[in-house]
């Protein structure tokens, strides 16, 4: 089996996948990929399955081995990425020889993705391979780590992809909740005419959101049964700011709820950096639903949007290195040493 | 007014019937938990369970409702809320039966020491001596009302009404996995070490998620537990023995 070695990890890297759905009436949610757009991104640069489990590295640095000859993908927030020494193109796919040094490093913040061909093959637990840090499955990678991958079926590398925009805020569409109605109708007009950033406590539970001026607090003494919580769920807690529920949420909650963000709006506000201006909008459940549908047709549709990486040799620092990562022969070629 | 009556008015509008994000449904049978609209919402999601309804992707109760979620590749909301209305129609949930299944799990607990240092100020809340509280928390088994926050952590009642004590206005930085904490009639028993607003009245060695296992979910909604109070001693041995926390389950009717 195909191995790589973790040689050094920054807090933050895990192993993730689309999640475990179908846990929640036993109170483990879904967790997966927090950013799952990039997931069918790095799917479609290998012309593999979207299923597989791949590496999430969480605004902070990555260094892995390849001990055999391997095709990997390069998703979600953009970071400096060398191979040997060479740089490599993010939103592309690359072949690694055996022995190569993969270094990730340079991140600004959001939720940058590392695939491989084949998959990352750990044991799967309650049908997913992916950590869920809040219910004690899994745990983040460490230097020392070995993963082994599965086996690839082959393909190409050297494609790339234009991603779909979402590193720099915007606006964020969402759908009233069953709480939506307790909120003064001027209170809810106030929050989508407010701007937001992300605030410094945020995981992969939830994202506290700052902002300037009052909060969205309900009239103190309202108590709220606990009922089903879902990822996008905008909970105001008592001190009057919005926390949005994200891949690790709780199953259940009882803070009232403003909105719900749609699912395929969620990637933009987990890679929004910290200073970009997010803004919501409450859009119909018809609109939304049909928002998702477009959405799921575009990213079935994402593998033929590919196009092969165009390389100027005079952006190359080392262009012996670049050929090699690209496929093109050399002594130790990786498909030659794999065949 | 007979005790029948009364439930119908305080349910004249429920169950009720709501969008709950994109591709979910929520399906309330009270807006405050009672016995009636907790057992309802179990019997309604075993109901749908086996109804095996096109589309429904998945379905969870919290205590008094229903989530289902979809899948909007094979289904739509009017659709799915069509056929959730004929069922809800077809029946008094407030009147069903607990599922079928259920276990009374008997849980040894240490009340009190620093292992569960809130005892006294929760039995003060209840107007109870601590040995008092104790014997009361262990008088009669508590219902699984619903397993939620946390994977395996089920939310157990009710208590009587002494014990309808508020949350602290503060945090506990932390709780051990087992912890027993009590708030507004209702007990948990924690899966996860966490911070929490209940107050820490008992400590037990059970495991309630343990994701190695073929089974990894001790309890299941509609479960009772019984919890029994050990010494210091027994909990410490109980721990450093026996990795099922010292509880015995058997089956319920």
């Amino acid at each position: 089996m195909a191995e790589l070695l973790v040689r050094r990890a920054g807090p933050g890297v895990t192993v993730q996948d689309p999640g475990r759905p179908g846990y929640l009436a036993l109170g483990l949610s879904r967790g997966g990929a927090m950013d799952r757009l990039a997931l069918v991104e790095g799917a479609a640069l290998l012309g593999q399955d979207c299923g597989f489990a791949v590496i999430e590295i969480a605004g902070s640095f990555l260094s892995i081995e390849a001990a055999a000859p391997m095709r990997i993908a390069l998703t979600g927030a953009p970071m400096r990425a060398h191979c040997d020494g060479a740089a490599l193109v993010w939103q592309a796919s690359h072949a690694l020889p055996s022995g190569a040094r993969l270094e990730l490093s340079g991140s600004r913040g959001g939720y940058s993705y590392l695939h491989f061909g084949g998959g990352i093959d750990v044991p799967a637990i309650l049908g997913a391979r992916s950590a869920h840090l809040a219910a004690g499955i899994g745990r983040m990678l460490d230097a020392g780590d070995r993963l082994g991958l599965g086996t690839d079926k082959g393909g190409a590398a050297g494609m790339s992809l234009t991603p779909q925009e979402r590193f720099a805020g915007g606006v964020l569409r969402m759908v009233e909740t069953p709480q939506t109605q307790l909120f003064p109708a001027d209170m809810c007009q106030r929050f989508t005419e407010t701007t937001f950033c992300k605030d410094a406590r945020g995981n992969r539970m939830g994202q506290r959101l700052g902002f300037d001026g009052e909060g969205f607090a309900l009239p103190s003494g309202l108590s709220l049964l606990s009922e089903a919580i879902v990822p996008g769920d905008i909970q105001i807690t008592g001190d009057g700011a919005p926390f949005v529920l994200l891949a690790e949420c709780q199953t259940t909650g009882g803070y009232p709820r403003i909105g719900t963000v749609l699912p395929c709006d969620l990637p933009r506000l987990v890679q929004a950096p910290a200073e970009a201006a997010l803004r919501f909008q409450f859009v119909t459940l018809e609109a939304a639903v049909a928002a998702e549908r477009a959405e799921a047709a575009r990213r079935a549709d994402l593998a033929r949007t590919l196009r092969p990486l165009i390389r100027d040799p005079h952006d190359m620092a080392d262009l012996l290195a670049y050929q090699l990562i690209s496929g093109v022969t050399r002594g130790d070629d990786p498909e030659r040493s794999a065949s | 007014m007979t005790g029948s009556d009364a439930t119908q008015t305080r349910h004249c509008r429920r169950p009720a019937m709501q969008p709950l994000g994109v591709d979910g449904v929520s399906v309330s049978f009270g807006s405050d938990l009672t016995e009636a609209a907790n057992r309802a919402a179990l019997a309604f999601r075993a109901s749908v369970e086996g109804a095996d309804l096109p589309g429904v992707a998945e379905v969870a109760t919290a205590l008094t409702s229903v989530y289902l979620r979809l899948d909007l590749s094979c289904t739509d909301h009017a659709t799915a809320r069509a056929a959730l209305k004929g069922l809800l129609a077809s029946r008094n949930w407030y009147d069903a039966a607990l599922p079928q299944g259920r276990r009374l799990w008997r849980v040894p607990a240490l009340f009190g020491t620093d292992l569960a240092p809130q005892l006294h100020e929760a039995a003060a809340l209840a107007g109870l001596s601590p040995a008092d509280a104790a014997t009361a928390i262990c008088a009669a088994p508590l219902r699984v009302q619903t397993i939620g926050f946390a994977p395996g952590q089920p939310y157990l009642g009710q208590l009587p009404s002494q014990w309808d004590i508020p949350r602290q206005t503060g945090l506990t930085a932390r709780v051990p996995v087992g912890a027993l904490a009590v708030a507004i009639r209702q007990m948990v028993l924690f899966s996860v070490s966490t911070p929490t607003g209940w107050r820490h009245v008992g400590q037990t060695a059970l495991r309630l998620f343990q994701p190695e296992k073929d089974d990894p979910f001790l309890l299941r909604p509609g479960d009772e537990v019984l919890f029994q109070s050990v010494t210091r001693a027994e909990y410490e041995n109980i721990r450093a023995t026996d990795p099922a926390g010292g509880a015995v389950a058997e089956r319920l009717g």
